[in-house]
């Protein structure tokens, strides 16, 4: 699928691009977002070293492994297929903690930790399991009970009331997350795991 | 009430990751972990991380790029405003809703605009913070998340992400003509 999407965007961006007489435009925002890709991935180095050093210190403890333990219950209907009580669901749950909490430098760190313990279950390296996809579509809905950025951005416009877009977005994100779940479980039938075509 | 809540959330937010910060080790270390060792152990994978989600990065924001630039994302809006006004959405937001799931700080650039614009306390205003707090960034999050693992093929990732924001778009608006219009 992200064949088609990656296709359809640079096709669309060179004939539209062409029309609108921005094509030279089109060009210097490849070679600046191939830049700023660099950037963000460097920028990201010392804060997931943080939070990897800290992962591993919480694991060796046995603290994931409780927080597993402790949600078994509820990511039992979410991720049926992980074993009870792998640390995946303890990284998993302290992701989704920090993004609730608009903790944003530390959500992506613990996300990234839970994909890699995720990975150990997944049978097919270069393709995404059902579980992998699930916690995927939770994170890009994302519940945020403290819109952070934005609440920062009203506050300086001179709002009168800067919070108050916390309910709407709380509902909102909230809708959203329901339907990430369960629109990767109805739709994980037609896009099965192909094993032989991992090389193509 | 809302204001015990709300302060309650934010000493929540303020105080977790120092907490965990604390703890963590702490109890670590009760229970016999070299935690320094453990600690240097755990950061060597901090950079190899970071380096190894460079590729699938670069591959989603460069196509983000050029179709940002081309102006494609006007030709979309144009073509969908009149189901967009339909639902009640005024025109204002639509780039707002369909920059959303492509860039965090594109959208966060018109999400600020519009709020300087019209006021932070507008109904324009508002559903702009709903919308912008209530989704994230898809693509950015696809590439981050499968690539730090190496996963090319992504299922139906991309389709449930997208589904998510379009309900997330859908709910904001129901949302916010309810409590704010």
């Amino acid at each position: 699928m992200l064949n088609y999407i990656w296709l359809g965007l640079v096709l669309c961006s060179i004939v539209v691009g062409t029309v609108n007489g921005r094509l030279k435009e089109v060009t210097e925002a490849a070679f600046q977002m191939a830049e700023t890709s660099v950037t963000i991935a460097i920028g990201l180095i010392g804060i997931m070293s943080l939070w990897l050093g800290l992962m591993r210190i919480a694991e060796k403890a046995g603290i994931v492994r409780f927080l597993a333990w402790l949600l078994t219950p509820l990511f039992k209907l979410i991720f049926p297929e992980i074993p009870k009580g792998h640390p995946s669901l303890g990284s998993m749950l302290l992701n989704i903690s920090a993004s609730w909490l608009g903790l944003g430098n530390a959500a992506t760190p613990l996300g990234l930790k839970a994909m890699e313990q995720l990975q150990e279950l997944n049978p097919v390296k270069d393709t995404a399991s059902d579980s992998q996809v699930t916690f995927l579509a939770i994170n890009t809905a994302s519940i945020t009970i403290v819109p952070t950025t934005i609440i920062a951005v009203r506050a300086s416009a001179g709002s009168a009331n800067a919070t108050e877009i916390i309910g709407t977005t709380i509902f909102a994100s909230g809708c959203a997350t329901i339907i990430a779940i369960l629109a990767s479980r109805l739709l994980r039938h037609f896009f099965p795991v192909r094993k032989e075509a991992s090389h193509d | 009430m809302t204001e015990i809540l709300r302060s309650a959330i934010n000493i929540l937010s303020e105080a977790l990751v120092p907490l965990f910060i604390a703890v963590v080790p702490l109890v670590a270390m009760i229970r016999g972990v070299k935690i320094y060792e453990q600690f240097v152990e755990g950061a060597k994978d901090g950079f190899n991380v970071a380096v190894r989600i460079i590729p699938y990065l670069v591959a989603i924001l460069v196509a983000i790029g050029m179709f940002r630039a081309s102006g494609a994302l006007d030709w979309v809006a144009g073509a969908i405003r009149p189901l967009t006004e339909a639902i009640g959405m005024p025109a204002e937001i639509l780039p707002v809703a369909l920059m959303r799931p492509l860039s965090g700080s594109g959208s966060l650039g018109l999400v600020t605009e519009l709020i300087n614009t019209h006021g932070a306390d507008s109904f324009i205003g508002r559903l702009a913070s709903t919308l912008y707090g209530s989704t994230e960034t898809t693509f950015y999050v696809l590439a981050v998340y499968f690539g730090s693992v190496g996963i090319t093929r992504s299922r139906h990732a991309v389709l449930a992400g997208l589904l998510a924001d379009a309900t997330g778009v859908l709910a904001a608006v129901f949302i916010c003509r309810v409590l704010f219009l």
